[in-house]
């Protein structure tokens, strides 16, 4: 990347040779803290309790206790060895405190502490990239499972250990999808900042995600888990110790998403540059705000949850075991308590990219400002009022169907906002189709189809049918995959240019996106006719009559996992050895981000900018009688 | 819509041919929707229930159409007539939004969100739960007489008790036709959820949990079950095949599950809406 190339190049300060650099507080030291944490835990546990052991399959050497405490050491030794705790041991010493997370320059700085929110940026970029690459290669086998009606290539419990790998990573590691790369480095510069209002606590977010995908790929270790990403109880209480790993998981995912937005929170609303009113601000920063609210509120929600599924596991509480007092509803309730907040965490950063870009490729203003901050609001706040409609069969408060079916329904007025202000700014513009622009349109249209077959979900009599099949399966998908995941390559292809100064090549993007576009809809689109037809989710055995559809579904999959390649393949040749430089607009954009020279200084801005007007003075001014100057716009 | 800015060009009425294009789209679309697709929607017609759901998905699908058809032609409208020239660099009218539209927007989606949530409602209170789950005690209950059955979860089968029938308990469905049934759902273990696919009924099986739903069959046929919830490793094999048969038919049948059961039925808990079995979890 050329921000570190060119810092390369200048000279450092000769100092300490370099082995001796390998001492201190970097990756190295905390990977062995991490590995010394985890034996200490492990031994701790087997002094609390000998083996227990489990009723089905009598595995030996299975102890929560000792697994629970070796990761939450190991965790805590990773982090002191990356050097979290100099800062706070030194100021309780009253010592001045040490600068080295302020090193400036090195590629060094990429692996370790370091509270640059533009190298923040950037290694949550690489990360979070790594962990959705492990968890498509988990889709791939799966579907290479599905292409046999009863299970061959793998048994069932590696089944469903592939299922509940595969959607626990992309769940939580993609929540922080695009607030974790493109806010952190971005929102600071396009509200006239200078860094992120707490940079140690940005830096936190990124290395507990890292420590958290680690623990989770460590499963397999430890026997999987067989609950599905939703890790539903009593199933939950009665699984190995694989289970474990998803719990330490989803809750440090669950921590570094709740400081990740207050984080956000604090520095949009305290860090903004003179004049930069709240309606001037630009369409991304409130979709960013907006994911901030429903993650701080949400999140801790499942931390709680996870710490008493831990408990029932490991010292045999009964939250959730109904012998003991508990009840199974008691999780599902908690559990889409957080779980519905959380799947519009990753829609509406979609919003936000996608009504941030539109504008640049159409050469128009944002259509309806107003309207699309209502929106992106109203679905935040109505997010927390949906939850049942995730449990219309489970006999929980069924008398309140009529309202969670309501509320759900409703929650489509201001989503609805969002393609209004879509379509509007598409009106007579001046669209060119480059590669982001074409991403966006894809999220268009895969939203609309999510969205609309989400109208069927949140109808009771009809969800009864369709409820635990493969139809919601292709619902979700369609607006997570569809949705966030367009927009995150949307962002990708728009803002690496920045972020690296380097170009992608144009014919291999447009490759990657028409493959990707193309084969996600031939892979599940037939996944709603899959449902209908009957098919449970989370099965590796159904019913031959639904054999050649489940072939053509995974024939697509692997199509789209190509696609994934093109876009690898992409990255590689454009960025590692073609290494074009980027114009510094390429997009001819208005907005703050790209007034800053490229690579943006360390301190963004030699004076901090004064705002008079908002970031989309874009287009010629209407004839006076056309166009109506809105009352409701901007 | 806005007056277009360059003089010299004239500029078709963007607004107009949209929006015919939308309507012509619209008129031919829903209609063969509902009377082609429709029909063929699932889950088909083995109960009343079910029938009850091919309306309810014909009528959302009736009203997701226009909307459907709304944005696409929009899109498609767009994106072939708003471009760039090749190598242009062309600004577009800076409209910043339209107050009539808007409001119109808000006013159609507030109308059509309401009335897809009254429908729901209503179909969901008229038909006693639409075959769905409803809790043990369910809002509306449908009048006379209701053959009880009682559905027990547990890892990996479902079995069946008829409490009318001094609670045998079969390993396999058989339902009268034409006789409104009140199904009884728990679990032993873990949360499973029987799902009857042709009749139109899932409800969730928790332990310790009675969730009654109401179902009619309306077709001799044989049907298939599955369970719809993550249950564990075997959770996929977890399915059967059940019969809508006669009431003769099934009178003989189950006098001879009464009688071939005779022994198994000796060791068997009193019939109770739930049951409570020593907790299967990993107490060490
Ligand atoms: C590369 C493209 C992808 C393919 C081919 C794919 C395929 C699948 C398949 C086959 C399943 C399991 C089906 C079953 O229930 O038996 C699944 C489950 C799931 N997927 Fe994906 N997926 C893809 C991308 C994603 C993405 C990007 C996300 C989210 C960011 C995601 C989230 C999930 C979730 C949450 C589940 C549910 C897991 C569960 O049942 O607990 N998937 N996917
Ligand atoms: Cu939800
Ligand atoms: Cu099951």
């Amino acid at each position: 990347m050329s921000t570190t190339a060119a810092a390369a190049s200048t000279p450092r300060p000769v100092g300490r040779p370099r082995w001796r650099r390998l001492l201190g507080f970097n990756l190295l030291s905390a990977v062995i803290l991490g590995i010394a944490g985890y034996y200490l835990g492990w031994f701790i546990g087997h002094r609390i309790s000998t083996t227990k052991s489990f009723e089905f399959f009598s595995a030996t050497d299975e102890n929560d206790i000792a697994l629970l405490l070796a990761y939450i050491f190991g965790v805590v030794g990773f982090l002191i060895g990356l050097g979290f705790a100099n800062y706070p041991v030194s100021r309780m010493l009253g010592r001045p405190a040490s600068l080295r997370e302020k090193e400036q320059h090195g590629i060094g700085r990429y692996f370790g502490l370091c509270t640059d929110h533009k190298v923040v940026g950037i290694q949550y970029l690489v990360g979070i990239g790594l962990f959705f690459f492990i968890g498509g290669l988990n889709a791939m086998l799966i579907r290479t499972e599905l292409l046999k009606s009863s299970p061959t290539f793998v048994g069932p419990n590696q089944y469903l250990s592939l299922v509940g790998m595969h959607g626990t990573m992309m769940m939580g590691m993609m929540t922080s999808g695009i607030l974790g790369p493109f806010a952190n480095y971005f929102v600071p510069i396009m509200i006239g900042a200078r860094r992120m209002a707490f940079p140690r606590i940005e830096a936190l977010t990124f290395w507990l995600l890292m420590a958290a995908g680690f623990i989770l790929t460590s499963t397999i270790f430890f026997g999987g888990f067989p609950t599905g990403w939703t890790g539903y109880e009593p199933l939950n209480d009665q699984a190995v110790m694989g289970m474990d790993s998803y719990i330490v998981f989803f809750a440090l995912v669950g921590i570094s998403m709740c400081l990740l937005g207050l984080n956000m929170m604090a520095t949009i609303i305290t860090m903004r540059a003179p004049g930069l009113t709240w309606s001037r601000l630009p369409i991304f920063v409130w979709s960013v705000f907006a994911t901030s609210v429903l993650m701080v509120l949400a999140a801790p929600m499942l931390v709680a949850t996870l710490a008493m599924a831990a408990l029932d596991r490991s010292i045999d509480t009964s939250f959730f075991v109904t012998g003991g007092g508990g009840s199974s509803y008691l999780f599902e309730n908690l559990f889409w308590f957080f779980g519905h907040p959380e799947v519009y965490i990753l829609a509406v950063p979609g919003f936000g990219i996608v009504l941030e870009l539109i504008p640049v490729f159409t050469r128009k203003p944002l259509w309806g400002y107003r309207l699309a901050v209502s929106g992106m609001l109203g679905v935040t706040l109505l997010s927390f009022f949906v939850w049942q409609h995730h449990l219309f069969v489970s006999g929980i408060n069924a008398d309140l169907r009529p309202f969670y079916m309501l509320s759900t329904e409703i929650i489509s007025i201001p989503t609805g906002f969002i393609f209004l202000c879509v379509m509007g700014t598409l009106w007579k513009a001046r669209t060119s189709f480059s590669t982001p622009m074409l991403f966006c349109l894809g999220w268009a249209f895969n939203f609309l189809i999510g969205g609309l077959s989400g109208v069927f979900l949140s109808d009771t009599p009809s969800d009864t049918d369709t409820h635990g099949s493969f139809f919601v399966m292709a619902h979700f998908h369609y607006t997570i995959m569809g949705g966030l995941i367009f927009t995150f390559f949307a962002a990708i292809y728009y803002w690496v240019p920045k972020m690296t100064g380097l170009r992608f090549n144009e014919r291999l993007s447009k490759i990657h996106f028409w493959s990707m576009f193309l084969a996600f809809n031939s892979t599940f689109m037939p996944l709603f006719v899959l449902g209908m037809e009957g098919m449970p989710r989370r099965v590796s055995f159904y019913e031959p009559k639904l054999h050649t559809l489940n072939v053509w579904v995974s024939i697509s999959a692997f199509v789209l996992g190509l696609s994934m390649l093109v876009f690898l393949a992409n990255t590689v040749y454009s960025l590692i050895f073609v290494r074009i430089k980027a114009e510094s607009n390429p997009w001819r954009s208005k907005s703050l981000e790209w007034q800053v020279p490229t690579p943006v200084p360390v301190n963004n801005f030699e004076q901090i900018p004064i705002f008079d007007s908002d970031p989309y003075d874009y287009g010629t001014p209407v004839a006076i009688g056309g166009g109506q100057p809105a009352a409701v716009g901007a | 819509m806005a007056a277009e800015p360059h003089p010299g060009v004239a500029e078709p009425n963007h607004a107009r041919r949209f929006t015919a294009i939308w309507l012509i789209a619209s008129v031919i679309a829903t209609p063969l929707v509902v009377f082609l697709l429709g029909p063929e929607l699932p889950p088909g017609h083995g109960s009343e229930q079910a029938s009850g759901h091919v309306t309810d998905n014909t009528v959302l699908l009736a009203m997701a159409t226009p909307v459907l058809l709304l944005v696409l032609v929009y899109l498609i409208y767009a994106v072939i007539n708003f471009r760039q020239p090749p190598g242009g660099m062309l600004e577009g009218p800076a409209i910043r939004g339209d107050a009539r539209i808007q409001t119109t927007w808000i006013v159609i989606t507030s109308a059509l969100v309401l009335s897809l949530a009254a429908y729901g409602t209503v179909r969901l209170l008229a038909d006693n739960g639409a075959g769905s789950g409803s809790g043990p005690t369910p809002l509306t209950v449908p009048k006379g007489h209701k053959l009880q059955v009682q559905v027990i979860a547990q890892q990996w089968a479902f079995t069946y008790r008829y409490p009318e029938y001094g609670g045998v308990e079969t390993t396999h469905l058989e339902l009268p036709v034409n006789q409104m049934v009140e199904m009884h759902v728990t679990s032993l273990d873990v949360i499973h959820s029987f799902w009857a696919y042709q009749l139109g009924v899932k409800a969730d099986a928790n332990p310790g949990v009675d969730n009654v739903l109401f179902v009619k069959p309306t077709k001799e046929e044989t049907f298939e079950v599955h369970c719809s919830e993550l249950c564990g490793i075997w959770h996929g094999y977890m399915f059967d095949h059940g019969h809508v048969v006669s009431p003769q038919a099934f009178e003989t049948w189950i006098h001879q599950q009464e009688t071939t059961m005779a022994p198994a039925k000796k060791v068997l808990p009193p019939y109770a809406h739930t049951y409570s079995p020593e907790p299967t979890r990993r107490a060490g």
